[in-house]
């Protein structure tokens, strides 16, 4: 059947949903119940992340096919079915998004004090969706999770949120649920054509180059929404600031990853005489979003707007990457979308720390904090040089590599590309300034406690991740090689043919 | 040896940092000098096996990338270019730990700066033992985030916060142009390794990129890169004002190592970068201009650090024409003789700090020449160095650099030539108007301070000593092997002159009088200083005043800082301002907020329709029923 002799995808999908089914039935009094539900949540997803490691161990790197394959025919009179598998593409997204899931319940164990029971459930449905969206290798259950992960999202926003939750959980589902409705047209035109909702059945379509320019559109404003790129990007930073941390982290961490991988998985493979027509289009929107939000961030007076603008900024290094078609440079946005869920969560944690002290995210309202918290200035220092892609920490290796495959493409958008290693250096360090270092001026500040062991434990494995990813990067990197090759030459023959025939 | 060299630091960063609080200061401190101790011994003897046993190596550690086609090892590179560097770093970086040691025992935080201290010669080491151009760019990044760290080490200063960040991001600047520099590398030698690329050379030539040859390109992006990191006018705006770091920091970093980076990446790029010669013409305007700026703005400082930093620069401006006349070796010379003198100069002027209790300004000391007589002493000799004063180590290697300049081909090495001896004798006056200032005349500070004048304990003077000794013999002893006869077999191709190029030959065979030049103006420097310091000490203000507008335009640095803040910082921060309030609130958000309240005001309006009356109701569905129906049949009819 697979790899694993069982299957584990569909576990590693549904079992958070038992440990919510769990919770659901828990009942006594109140802070039973909160107790109660932060174990099973914790439990449930250390087991999910346990199970998920089969995938590191046993994946086999060596191909660009579908693995850990699971598929059962559900309606065939219309195509529909289960199916389920990861390549080198999704893999590690799956593992990302296991692994950050313990860590982020971790980090809401004090922060979340209402409702506790329905914040983990929330939690462990979406773990669900995530999971679900990168190993689903069917169109409408692809579309389902897709759209799946936006509800507990938009739960957690507008029930545990800041003061203006309302609005921004409001805004966060209507941008993306409008781009999803042109992209479930477009998948509605392939289910059509094909026969069928498999992807690897997709794939062997060849769709006419007007089509593909239509489809093209309606996955782009998915998409481009869901990146985000700039100019659909304003949804972002209100959804992170209004955000509980934990859900910040999991908005950079995984769902702005799911856009990336959108195109990675739909986008490119099927539409290859499109997406070479929207390639520029593409450059010069990502490149105005590298440049443009990264002066946006170092205008920010708010930690999480300026982390959230950062993060448009660093995707659109991704989109670059991407539509560079060549090797290096989509590798590099793969790998800069893994290191960025891991940098930017942490960033994001980061945040969370103090804001759990001060409850603030006005930089302002900060300075001098190295003084008593010397580990907390050594922790974010890391992430921070993480951001701003140090060589030898997770940021690095990504925004390099999209570089070299840029400036094969153009050298002008690998020049966009690397501004952002300016502009990234100044808004990053410009905030690390306000809060972390100067003099300690408000009494208040004086009576913080550095890192509590809980936070340790939440902080150690993003630690050690930065600084594998940036000091060798190949024990990442191999996954997606076989998967990356596979890629760009099935996009360059797919280009040879309409040549060939034009001659 | 060879790993034992650059990793030991990283183990002495580890132990202070990580373990500093727990193991307390003092054996933080020791645990990370002894460290550094054991690295100079693996990198002397190092620089000995592999400089004179001519065994150049190259250790494999690990593979770091692989992604089509690009693939890359950690690996440590040792020829004679990289083992002079090593044996270079570790010695000064082990006297400077070593001083720190009695300078910083005031610091409340100190294995905290000693942690700094050897990471940062850990990514010095790994730059110059890389053996390909993404390693160098992580010992390059590395070395930036260590000074960040150390200029900014006493963050409770606002002033050295902006420092950091300001060198920081300067240094940025130049990245981008390395980074962009790797990328072009990459698609043209289909490798970023050295031995790749140099054997790709000849092949290369032939290839053009936007009409210009590809090594041409390559080669200006690599300066471009190289002139942050060495305070080329330009970028130099950085390194002034890194002076806000502790003093044994601006010893390590802003003279012997971190500056001098720039120049050994030209150094290590000499096979691609001979075949440039326009880019080779553009190095050589850059560093003769930044020689004459440096030394012009160095006039004219009153921080006794500052006066030092800007001397930095001005040396860094010989190194780079040396460069762009061909004489690489010449460079290298420059800059191991000078990391000496310098660091010396450094520490020399971080005693009298120390001695002065943590005044900087030269304008509230002088006559304290009798109580720190050891420092003063190594003033001199440091100074001496630099002026260039006849067998001092400074001597061998500015006179080779200036008798190249004058052997190159074209009007840049003229004019390099003519700003070199130039700046030789502003060098000499601001070295001794800084001497004379500091240590003669009357004092100027208050009773206070002059009372507590005294000498640095042994632990920092110990360092000095060991620093003379370079200053003193280094040039004399090696310039026979540097730049000498025994050149090429000294080198052993780590650093390669095209076939066209004859300059270190022809530097030994100018006219008799350019070897005595820098000689006579370095002293003509010095007696000018004297005359106007210390025997006619009203004279500099008079002059001062009778030209205001030159004597602003110097004491404010050409108006740099000024001038960058208007063009770029300003229109900058009101852009980002604009486009923040602008263009995403009003603009972008205000399209989708608008069309959501449009569509509450329409809402609003038909509300008014729902007038709860079952006859309204009942009445408009009537009108729409029968709309319908004739719709319909009016369909089926026709």
């Amino acid at each position: 059947m697979n790899a694993a002799g069982f299957p584990l995808l569909s576990l590693l999908t549904f079992l958070p949903l038992v440990g919510a089914g769990i919770i659901l039935f828990v009942r006594g009094e109140e802070a039973v119940v909160a107790s109660n539900a932060r174990w099973t949540a914790l439990w449930t997803s250390l087991i999910t992340f346990g199970l998920s490691l089969i995938l590191w161990f046993q994946f086999d790197k060596s191909t660009a096919d579908f693995q850990f394959v699971e598929q059962m025919s559900w309606m065939p009179e219309f195509g529909l079915g289960y199916h389920m598998g990861v390549d080198g593409i999704s893999v590690l997204f799956v593992l990302l998004s296991t692994a950050l899931t313990p860590l982020c319940i971790l980090s809401s164990w004090e922060a979340i004090q209402s409702r506790v029971r329905e914040y983990m459930i929330a939690f462990l449905v979406l773990e669900t969706m995530m999971v679900g969206m990168f190993s689903s290798l069917d169109v409408v259950m692809f579309y389902i999770f897709f759209e799946g992960v936006l509800i507990p999202m938009f739960l957690i926003i507008g029930v545990w949120g800041g003061a203006r939750r309302v609005y921004a959980a409001y805004k966060l589902f209507l941008y993306t649920l409008l781009g999803s409705l042109l992209m479930l047209l477009a998948m509605l035109v392939l289910w059509y054509q094909a026969g069928t909702t498999s992807i690897p059945a997709i794939f062997e379509l060849t769709i006419a180059p007007s089509t593909q320019m239509w489809l093209f559109l309606a996955f782009f404003a998915s998409f481009a929404v869901k990146v985000p790129m700039w100019p659909v990007h304003t949804w972002l930073p209100d959804a992170h600031v209004e955000a509980p941390t934990a859900g910040s982290v999991i908005l950079a961490g995984v769902l702005l990853k799911m856009g990336a991988y959108g195109f990675l998985r739909f986008s490119l493979p099927l539409l290859p005489q499109a997406t070479e027509w929207f390639a520029p289009l593409i450059f010069a929107l990502s490149v105005v979003a590298v440049v443009y939000t990264s002066l946006v961030a170092l205008a920010q007076e708010d930690m999480k707007k300026l982390i959230a603008y950062s993060s448009v900024a660093h995707m659109g290094i991704v989109t670059i990457g991407i539509f560079t078609l060549n090797h290096q440079g989509i590798s590099g946005a793969i790998f800069q979308m893994l290191s960025h869920g891991v940098v930017s969560g942490a960033l994001f944690l980061c945040v969370g720390v103090l804001y759990d002290r001060v409850h603030s995210r006005e930089i302002a309202r900060y300075g001098g904090v190295a003084k008593i918290m010397p580990s907390y200035a050594m922790v974010f220092m890391l992430f921070t040089m993480g951001s701003v892609a140090l060589p030898g920490t997770a940021g690095f290796p990504g925004e390099f590599l999209v570089i070299v495959g840029a400036w094969h493409a153009n050298p002008w958008v690998a020049f966009g590309a690397a501004l952002g290693m300016i502009l990234g250096a100044g808004y990053m360090l410009y905030l690390y300034r306000r809060v972390v270092f100067s003099k300690i001026t408000r009494e208040d500040l004086k009576a913080l406690l550095d890192l509590s062991p809980r936070e340790y434990v939440t902080f150690a494995p993003l630690i050690l991740l930065t600084l594998w990813m940036g000091i060798y990067p190949s024990s990442f990197l191999s996954f997606f090689e076989a998967s990356v090759a596979a890629l760009v030459s099935r996009h360059e023959a797919a280009m040879a043919l309409p040549r060939l025939a034009g001659m | 040896m060879y790993v034992g060299a650059v990793f030991f630091p990283l183990l002495g960063a580890c132990i202070s940092g990580f373990f500093g609080r727990w193991i307390g200061d003092k054996a933080a401190q020791w645990a990370s000098v002894i460290c550094m101790a054991l690295a100079a011994i693996c990198g002397v003897s190092a620089f000995i096996q592999v400089a004179y046993g001519h065994a150049p190596a190259t250790l494999e550690i690990a593979t770091w990338l692989d992604v089509g086609g690009l693939q890359l090892s950690w690996a440590l590179r040792y020829d004679t270019l990289a083992a002079v560097m090593v044996g270079m770093v570790t010695v000064a970086s082990t006297m400077i730990h070593l001083y720190s040691v009695g300078y910083m025992s005031h610091d409340p935080t100190q294995p905290r700066f000693f942690a700094y201290l050897s990471l940062f010669t850990f990514m010095m080491l790994m730059l110059v033992t890389a053996d390909n151009l993404l390693q160098l760019f992580f010992g390059w990044e590395g070395i930036g985030l260590a000074s960040y760290l150390l200029i900014g080490y006493w963050y409770e200063k606002e002033s050295a916060n902006r420092a950091a960040m300001k060198a920081f991001i300067v240094n940025r600047v130049g990245d981008l142009f390395f980074m962009l520099g790797m990328g072009l590398t990459f698609w043209t030698f289909g490798s970023i390794e050295f031995n790749t690329i140099f054997q790709g050379v000849e092949a290369a030539r032939q290839v053009t990129f936007a009409g210009f040859p590809v090594v041409e390109v390559i080669a200006l992006l690599f300066f471009l890169g190289a002139m942050g990191k060495s305070a080329q006018i330009g970028l130099h705006t950085w390194l002034p004002d890194a002076m806000e770091g502790p003093t044994p920091v601006s010893a390590l970093i802003h003279a012997a190592t971190l500056v001098t980076a720039g120049v050994f990446l030209m150094a290590r790029m000499s096979p691609v970068v001979e075949y440039a010669p326009n880019v080779l013409g553009f190095i050589t305007f850059i560093g003769a201009t930044t020689a004459f700026f440096a030394a012009s703005v160095g006039m004219v400082q009153n921080d006794i650090k500052r006066v030092i930093a800007y001397s930095t620069c001005s040396q860094l401006g010989y190194m780079f024409f040396a460069i762009g006349v061909g004489a690489y070796q010449a460079a290298v010379f420059h800059l191991f003789t000078h990391a000496f003198f310098k660091a010396l100069l450094f520490l020399s002027a971080g005693s009298v700090i120390h001695a002065m209790s943590d005044e900087q300004d030269i304008r509230k000391m002088g006559g304290i020449w009798k109580k720190i007589p050891v420092t003063y002493a190594m003033f001199w000799i440091g100074s001496l160095a630099l002026a260039g004063v006849p067998y001092f180590a400074g001597y061998y290697s500015k006179d080779f650099v200036l008798e190249a300049a004058y052997a190159g081909h074209g009007w840049t090495a003229k004019y390099a030539f003519l700003m070199g001896i130039v700046a030789a004798f502003m060098t000499a006056f601001y070295s001794w108007r800084l001497i004379i200032l500091t240590f003669h005349g009357t004092p100027r500070a208050d009773h206070h301070t002059m009372e507590h004048v005294h000498e640095s304990p042994a632990v920092m003077l110990i360092p000095l000593f060991g620093l003379a000794v370079g200053a003193l013999f280094a040039g004399a002893y090696f310039s026979g092997d540097f730049v000498g006869h025994h050149w090429a077999e000294f080198w052993n191709g780590s650093i390669v002159n095209a076939p066209h190029n004859h300059i270190m030959h022809e530097a030994h065979e100018v006219p008799s009088w350019v070897p005595l030049a820098p000689t006579v103006v370095g002293v003509a420097g010095i007696v000018l200083a004297y005359v106007l310091y210390m025997f006619l000490p009203h004279l500099p203000g008079r002059i001062a005043a009778a030209v205001p507008g030159l004597y602003r335009f110097l004491l404010n640095k050409w108006y740099f800082d000024e001038l960058y803040d208007r063009a770029i910082v300003q229109p900058l921060r009101r852009l980002a301002v604009q486009l923040w309030k602008v263009g995403d609130v009003k603009i972008i958000d205000g399209m989708p907020n608008g069309a959501a309240s449009l569509t509450a005001q329409a809402s609003g309006r038909v509300v008014r329709f729902q007038t709860g009356r079952v006859a309204n109701y009942a009445f408009a569905m009537i009108i729409g029923l029968v709309l319908f129906v004739s719709i319909f049949l009016f369909g089926v009819g026709r």
